[in-house]
């Protein structure tokens, strides 16, 4: 049998990688195999050649200091970004690289910190971290679950849905009750825990689209999720 | 001077919570309460001062070993030996040696303190020696970021007045200890041991300039089977030890390195080193339990760096083995950790038991490594009782967090000999 074969891009694993955002390529990884593809991971760091085949793109959060590492690189290859974008390449990003795959962030001093304008929304410095468990909710995925660790205050603009709504916790700004963001098939998000493992269906999706983008059809594998959905039980239920 | 009714009242109320089973932290907070000078005070009568030992991982097995090896050269030490590494920790443990009129019988101390709990303790207390042993990723949701940490720890070497002693292979500390003015001395390993040793930084880089270190007062250059090698002022000195598990023993390159720094020319290295054998692990760390006849170890796991170290150091061969995770706020809330640290060293033998408040959380983490998990249980009790019985003839290991390992000791001080810890 001829294998299908999936390229998921990890962005910036050596700067942007705290908080267990490598659970989000184990995911995806493990869950592409089981759906029946074969996955080839391409790491990719500031300097690397891009590649030239990408079905899906990911990246976490980082340091301050591991995104000032990245910036110039980011600026470089965001023009190849957005145009995956636009064609339906589906992406996640969480935490530092949502920030920057917005429009810019603007420090505490007012420094502005330019990002690659791939979504409608804009951070800025918050006086506070917003830490803690945190449950939201969308129509597409049903209830979201993770944990959040961020300074910044994210807005969306007009055109952007965000990716859920916050039932508990404090999400995009700790104001308006939206957390992450969501255009075409791109999701940037704060939720960490690592977000997918916990929420296979999201997985799932972003497997989805890049087989369609790619073979043009997707057939779902059979995947027992049941401790997943006792560690959604279980995660639910504890304090903030 | 010591305000002696402080003593008085707060040694009242340390009996009255020993006598409840309470912990160490409440009569420290009182005393703090009612005489916020009353931790300093009482230091302050110390004729060889202060020594502060901070970093992520290793804290209280390190501090153990310091006291023992100072004791081995006859110095009276005081120190706070629960591993309650806040300040109040300290004031509970003082309450529990000082005299009824405030006096304290020591030469010296050595405590132990949490990264952002020793920042303020050195504005008020400034030590005369300071060890930090590293710096990696652990309770974010406290700390915000490891540069953050990294901060805290260099704020306590600068106001450290006489000897920093660093963790050369550490790149954050290497780099703040290049900063200092304060006496620098370092402890290091063998190049060839420096793989075992990956820090947050290297997982994700493949290649780290490892040229550049300075020199070494103590090097860890090898360790087999119980038998260490190090190499201390230049010269080879091999030893048997009792600790477990490489960073344990890595650690005691530390230690030895603070010893030889405060100890100076009087150090007699011979009864250092016999010390230094028969040191043996701290509680919960690598300790070991006799149930029904077996070897039952409990291995304390906090960040994804300590919980690599552990599952490379210890061969799951012929060893039933649990994991206990809680997220209480001692634990750190975020689960995000798990997902750092690689379980295959695991697979061959699989895990028999998963509990702990998110003990779902851990079996999910192991199910994506492909590791089978026979019996998950969040209810702690039944799940050891399980384990037990299950694995009675087998010796036994239980990686477990914070809070879990008080519970399990809790349990297994139900059913075996599980030492006191006062």
């Amino acid at each position: 049998m001829s294998q299908k074969q999936l390229t998921i891009l990890w962005l910036y694993p050596r700067d942007m990688n705290i908080y267990g955002d490598t659970g989000n390529v184990l995911v995806l990884r493990r869950r592409a195999e089981q759906h029946g593809y074969t996955v080839n991971v391409v790491e990719y760091n500031p300097g690397d050649t891009f590649p030239d085949t990408t079905d899906i793109v990911i990246g976490g959060g980082g340091q301050d200091s591991g995104q000032d590492k990245i910036q110039q690189d980011l600026q470089a290859i965001g023009p190849k970004l957005i145009d995956m974008a636009e064609a339906g390449v589906p992406m996640l990003v969480i935490c530092g690289l949502y920030q920057l795959f917005g429009k810019f962030f603007k420090t505490q001093d007012g420094h502005v910190i330019p990002g690659i304008g791939l979504l409608d929304v804009e951070t800025l410095a918050g006086p506070e971290r917003l830490i803690g468990n945190i449950i939201t909710h969308s129509d597409e995925f049903g209830d979201i679950i993770g944990y959040e660790n961020h300074s910044g205050q994210t807005y969306l603009g007009a055109d952007t849905t965000p990716l859920g709504h916050v039932v508990r916790g404090a999400g995009n700004n700790g104001n308006d009750n939206t957390e992450g963001a969501h255009y075409k098939n791109v999701i940037g998000s704060y939720l960490h825990g690592s977000l997918l493992p916990k929420n296979p269906t999201i997985a799932d999706r972003i497997i989805e689209q890049a087989a369609n983008n790619k073979f043009g059809e997707f057939t779902h594998g059979s995947i027992d999720d049941h401790i997943a959905e006792l560690a959604r039980k279980h995660a639910a239920k504890r304090p903030r | 001077m010591v305000k002696p009714y402080s003593v008085l009242m707060g040694k009242a109320v340390r009996y009255i919570a020993r006598l409840r089973g309470g912990g160490s932290a409440l009569p420290g907070l009182f005393v703090e309460k009612i005489d916020k000078n009353f931790v300093k005070d009482t230091l302050a009568q110390l004729p060889q001062g202060v020594v502060l030992v901070s970093g992520t991982n290793g804290k209280t097995t390190t501090t153990k070993m310091v006291v023992e090896l100072l004791e081995s050269q006859g110095l009276k030490v005081f120190t706070n030996r629960t591993g309650s590494n806040f300040v109040r920790g300290v004031a509970a443990a003082l309450l529990g040696e000082v005299s009824t009129t405030g006096r304290l019988n020591a030469d010296i101390a050595v405590l132990e303190l949490d990264e952002a709990h020793a920042v303020h303790f050195v504005n008020q207390i400034p030590p005369r020696y300071s060890l930090l042993l590293n710096v990696m990723r652990d309770q974010l949701d406290r700390f915000g970021e490891i540069d953050t940490t990294a901060g805290m720890l260099e704020h306590i070497a600068v106001k450290t007045t006489d000897t920093v002693i660093v963790n050369r292979e550490d790149p954050r500390l290497l780099k703040i200890a290049s900063q200092l003015k304060n006496n620098v001395r370092y402890f290091g390993l063998d190049d060839t041991l420096l793989a075992t040793f990956p820090s947050d930084d290297d997982m994700h880089a493949k290649s780290l300039l490892k040229s550049k270190r300075p020199g070494a007062d103590v090097v860890l250059q090898s360790m087999v089977d119980n038998q260490a090698t190090f190499v201390i002022d230049g010269r080879i000195v091999k030893t048997p030890l009792r600790l477990k598990g490489i960073y344990n023993v890595y650690n005691a390159a530390a230690a030895l390195a603070l010893t030889r720094s405060i100890v100076g020319q009087q150090l007699d290295q011979q009864k250092l080193i016999a010390a230094l054998a028969t040191v043996m692990p701290a509680f919960g760390r690598g300790e070991t339990v006799i149930v029904n006849g077996q070897p039952c170890e409990l291995v304390l796991v906090k960040n994804p760096s300590g919980f690599r170290l552990s599952l490379s150091s210890f061969d799951p061969t012929g060893v039933a083995t649990m994991i206990v995770i809680n997220d209480n706020y001692a634990d750190g809330r975020d689960m995000s950790w798990l997902w750092d640290v690689d379980f295959v060293n695991l697979k061959n033998n699989g895990v028999s038991t998963v509990s702990g408040v998110r003990a779902y959380d851990m079996a999910l983490r192991l199910s994506y490594d492909q590791i089978v998990v026979s019996h998950v249980d969040t209810d702690l009790r039944k799940a050891l009782t399980k384990f037990i019985a299950e694995h009675h003839d087998e010796p036994k290991r239980i990686y477990c967090t914070y809070t879990a390992m008080l519970g399990l000791r809790r349990e297994l001080a139900k059913i075996a000999h599980v030492q006191e810890v006062s």
